[in-house]
């Protein structure tokens, strides 16, 4: 085939479809809106949501996770571009970490240390790690599936980008149901499992995000 | 001479479908893109039709690509930044070290008119692996010159139906040629 057919080929193929951002806009929706069904329909929102929603505890574990969410998910909506350097949006992740770490000492100053590994460890720790890479499958999948139209430098690192974006919504979904507030659970447990996510995310892009 | 203002003007009207603009954009890109292909394979002793291999191979990345590109910035960083990627991965698929940066596309000069005489390799081997209908599809428009309505009449398929087949077989093309020298090593 010489070039010039190959370029006849490419002039009838259809006009590109939806711009990346849309793709990502609408993974993003369907994600957000797949894992909160999911959680309203297993185990539910917290029961005594109304009366805890003061304390500075449920606040920071949902505004944490939740601006780790969008933070991340601003990253994906770069890291698919080839031309505009996403450096800038990952650094911005530092933000919600120097959060974490201010709050885990502030936490420690507060508690007394006999109640240390009683927070630490939580009533469900076992079951926030499986829940919340269950929640993200959906944000992870949808994510992945919109960069695949995306043209990312590093597809691993992409990849990665997806699966941190994906667990921190699942982890801002997740924290309307659970039952654990101090930030050192959240430090250890959210962390871990946002972690797994993020993990899977790179170890797929990997491969499906190469171009 | 074209400038990038006038390739950024191209590809906006190509995005909103506009074919004629398509074509100029293209075949204003692809001398750039043969005379830095060229000057990397001479620099390796490798034959014209192994850079004719990878034009062709980033001409399909820019084209599978073009979603990723906002009109409403400049085209040549994006454009850059797409070649300069698939070239280096082109070439080093096929055992090429690139140790000296890829130049800036819209930068290079114009290249001298170079024909493409010589005959592919890769590409031909990579057709061949398209399953019908869209080896067939494949062949009337590019070797034949057919539109797509000329090639659904001559398979009795729906236009639809070709134009769904015409995208998944370049997508195919692309993953082949990703594929291609993973699987030899």
């Amino acid at each position: 085939m010489k070039t010039n057919d190959l370029i006849r080929l490419l002039e009838e193929d259809a006009p590109a479809g939806m711009s990346l951002g849309r793709r990502i806009t609408l993974a993003l929706l369907a994600g957000v809106v797949v894992a909160a069904l999911l959680l309203i329909v297993t185990v539910g929102l917290r029961h005594n949501l109304a009366s805890v929603f003061e304390t500075a505890r449920v606040i920071f574990k949902v505004g944490e996770t939740l601006l780790l969410a969008i933070l991340a998910s601003a990253l994906v909506y770069r890291i698919g571009k080839p031309d505009l350097p996403a450096r800038t949006r990952a650094l911005m992740l530092l933000v919600p970490l120097g959060l974490l770490v201010a709050a885990v000492v502030t936490e420690l100053a507060l508690l007394p240390p006999a109640d240390w590994v009683s927070s630490w460890r939580g009533q469900h720790a076992a079951f926030c790690v499986f829940f919340i890479p269950v929640l993200a499958l959906a944000p992870l999948a949808a994510f992945l599936a919109a960069l695949k139209a995306g043209a990312p430098e590093n597809p691993a690192l992409a990849g990665a980008a997806a699966g941190l974006a994906a667990g921190a919504i699942a982890a801002a979904v997740y924290a309307w149901h659970c039952p654990d507030d101090s930030p050192l659970f959240v430090a250890t447990w959210y962390v871990i499992a946002i972690g797994i996510v993020t993990a899977a995310g790179g170890l797929i892009g990997r491969r499906s995000l190469a171009w | 001479m074209a400038s990038e203002a006038d390739w950024a003007d191209w590809m906006r009207r190509a995005v909103g479908g506009d074919a004629e603009a398509y074509h100029r954009f293209l075949h204003a890109v692809t001398p750039r893109l043969r005379a830095m292909a060229r000057r990397r394979c001479d620099q390796f002793g490798a034959p014209p039709s192994e850079a004719e291999d990878v034009v062709q191979e980033v001409l399909l990345a820019i084209h599978l690509k073009r979603g990723t590109w906002d009109p409403a910035r400049p085209i040549g960083p994006w454009l850059s930044t797409i070649v300069r990627n698939k070239m280096i991965d082109s070439l080093r698929r096929r055992g090429r070290r690139v140790d000296i940066p890829i130049d800036d596309v819209v930068e290079w000069l114009p290249a001298e008119a170079q024909a493409d005489g010589s005959e592919r390799v890769d590409a031909e081997r990579l057709l061949a692996r398209l399953k019908d209908p869209q080896r067939d599809i494949v062949r009337s428009i590019s070797v034949e010159g057919a539109g797509v309505r000329e090639t659904a009449e001559r398979l009795k398929m729906s236009e639809g139906a070709v134009r769904v087949a015409l995208h998944r077989a370049l997508k195919s093309l692309a993953a082949f040629y990703r594929r291609d020298r993973h699987e030899d090593e």
